[in-house]
């Protein structure tokens, strides 16, 4: 094998390895960090003694699922950002920008104000969550693959306006909703990690590692689309089967992850962001490392939520809400040239 | 060359393509042989891109057939019609990404199904590539640092990587000074010696398709078929370019390669 390329793989194992270590290390520290003020050096302790002490459930039982469910989450959004930014081209696509947070938030408010939940059991978050980003992804890609050259810039603008007049329906909804009804939006729109189902968060656990798992089949497509749709074609991409894939894997993505834990901002965009700066284009590595990356952000974003005003908690959308609208403003302020 | 025992590499029969109701090619037919370099030449908006974009299947045509090695490409699929046809488009929008990734890039299509890393094969297939096109030297370096003429080179060197038996270039000189649109020209000259490549270019600038193509097909935006095709001294004609650019040229054959040359006469400037 030509020495570059022999380089390449180490460097990309070398990432992979240097992430996984992130993911653990932030997963042990978010372990460690709570209200019940469990000392780190009785931990191992704890656990390896198991069974019926009040630690150990919460450990176990509250501490552990919403790091999971943070992980699957933080890594589910910036893998539907990576996935959104290589086929549209534009670095300053993500789920929440793109509106589809906004469409799959107002499908899980109908959901909600239906009793739809009532009938097809919890999975009726996910699926209406899904429902809704959908929607939005096909309704700002057909507005706006006409014109090739504005496309960027209309494509945000549109993204934004369906944001609007998303979160506008939901604020409709709740003003025709019943007090329990309103009461169940609140919290849930908040965005927090806090979720006491654990059938959800088995679902976005193993949701996500689908979705990372079918990007993978499309990753040198991806690579291909970064040059625009007809050199992808001349490369052998049939790309509007590969977009209409990727854009259901996105929705699912999105959907799933509002629907357990609301709208968390801007996670696909900073965290892919940073990412390509480390791993460069090629969405070999990009994927995976978007993944685990997202996974240490989220859990980390969530870690400042919970101890930044202990002991009350803040939701963790304000924390990745602050640190992405300044990075976003950021990026838009370095591309001004070539967006 | 007898025409008849020669399979032609790519065969046009009577194409059609309308766009919104308007028609833009009407009734295309044509081959090209294996080994020879045919350039489509014609006014702006006489259809030259969209009859290349047909036969990468870019467009659909209304009617008509295309067929590559005798293939109809509306049975191949997006992969298999990579390995037979590849393309130079006009602009390339620099995208950040290594030149040897970018060039890499052209052994896609052969990849098996499930695999993710190219074979030492691929990269040697590159390599050689690269070297040919003389950018093995900006292998490291970023799409987006190097110039527009060694970005279009990057482009070549990634078709050619695709082993294609059809190379097919959308006004690969365009944007690029004459000794950039001389290197580029001279060097697919060289390469369809050296490969024995078949080359189907757009070309807007007639004096270089004179120069370097065998054959010209040349497109009318009148009529939007085909107004005359054959060696350059068949179509290149005072009569056929004022009829078909409307304006006012004269043609010479080039004091030095004998090929003809055409002059644009200002009209504003009279001379005795």
């Amino acid at each position: 094998m030509s020495p570059n390329i022999q380089h390449r793989m180490t460097r990309w194992i070398l990432i992979l390895s240097g992430l996984f270590c992130l993911v653990l290390v932030v997963g042990i520290i978010a372990l460690c960090t709570g209200a019940a003020g469990i000392d780190i050096n009785t931990i191992p302790a704890i656990l390896m003694t198991g069974g019926s002490s009040a630690e150990y459930s919460i450990l176990m039982e509250i501490r552990l699922p919403r790091i999971l469910l943070g992980m699957a989450i933080g890594g589910a959004l910036s893998l539907a950002g990576t996935l959104l930014q290589g086929m549209f081209r534009n670095p300053l696509v993500e789920p929440y920008t793109l509106g589809i947070s906004g469409g799959a938030s107002l499908g899980v408010c109908i959901n909600i104000l239906f009793k739809c939940y009532a009938v097809i059991g919890i999975i009726a978050y996910p699926l209406f969550g899904f429902a809704g980003a959908s929607l939005v992804i096909f309704l700002v890609y057909s507005l706006n693959r006409s014109n090739t050259h504005v496309k960027s810039n209309r494509m945000l603008l549109t993204g934004v306006m369906i944001s609007y007049v998303a979160s506008s329906l939901v604020m409709l909804l709740m003003a025709l909703s019943h007090t329990d009804d309103l009461q169940n939006i609140v919290l849930w729109i908040m965005g927090s990690l806090d979720e006491p189902n654990t059938q959800l968060i088995q679902v976005a656990c193993i949701g996500s590692v689908i979705g990372l798992f079918i990007s993978y089949f499309f990753c040198m497509d991806l690579n291909a689309l970064t040059l625009g749709d007809e050199e992808a074609t001349s490369l052998g991409v049939n790309t509007a089967r590969t977009k209409k894939i990727l854009f259901i894997v996105a929705s699912f993505l999105t959907g799933l992850s509002v629907s357990v834990a609301g709208i968390i901002m801007f996670v696909g965009l900073i965290v892919p962001h940073f990412v390509r700066m480390l791993t460069g284009p090629d969405h070999r590595i990009l994927l995976a490392a978007s993944f685990l990356a997202g996974a240490a952000f989220l859990t980390a974003s969530d870690v400042i939520a919970r101890v930044i005003i202990a002991p009350l908690e803040l939701p963790v959308g304000v924390i990745t809400g602050i640190i992405g609208g300044i990075m976003f403003i950021w990026a838009l302020s370095r591309r001004q040239v070539s967006l | 060359m007898t025409s008849k025992n020669i399979k032609p590499v790519l065969n046009v029969k009577s194409l059609n393509f309308g766009y919104k109701g308007a028609s833009i090619l009407k009734d295309i037919s044509f081959c090209i042989n294996p080994e020879e370099f045919v350039a489509v030449i014609g006014p702006n908006g006489s259809g030259k891109t969209t009859l290349i974009k047909t036969i990468l299947k870019h467009e659909i045509p209304d009617s008509g057939t295309i067929q590559i090695l005798e293939n109809d490409i509306s049975c191949l699929s997006s992969r298999d019609l990579a390995m037979h046809i590849s393309a130079v488009m006009q602009a390339i929008d620099p995208t950040a990404m290594k030149v040897r990734d970018y060039v890499l890039l052209g052994r896609m299509p052969f990849f098996r199904k499930y695999q993710f890393f190219e074979t030492r094969q691929d990269l040697d297939i590159a390599q050689k590539y690269m070297e040919l096109t003389g950018i093995a030297h900006l292998a490291d370096s970023q799409m987006t640092q190097i110039s527009g003429g060694e970005r279009q080179l990057c482009a070549i060197a990634k078709a050619l990587t695709q082993e294609p038996d059809l190379l097919v270039l959308d006004e690969p000189t365009s944007h690029l000074d004459i000794t950039h649109q001389k290197t580029i020209l001279d060097l697919i000259t060289t390469l369809k010696k050296e490969l024995s490549l078949t080359i189907l270019m757009v070309l807007h600038d007639l004096n270089l398709a004179a120069e370097y193509a065998d054959r010209l097909i040349l497109l009318s935006k009148e009529t939007k078929t085909i107004f005359s095709s054959g060696t350059p001294e068949d179509v290149l004609t005072q009569n056929h370019i004022q009829t078909v650019y409307r304006t006012q040229i004269k043609v010479e054959p080039n004091p030095v390669t004998g090929k003809p040359w055409i002059f644009i006469i200002n009209d504003m400037n009279p001379h005795e």
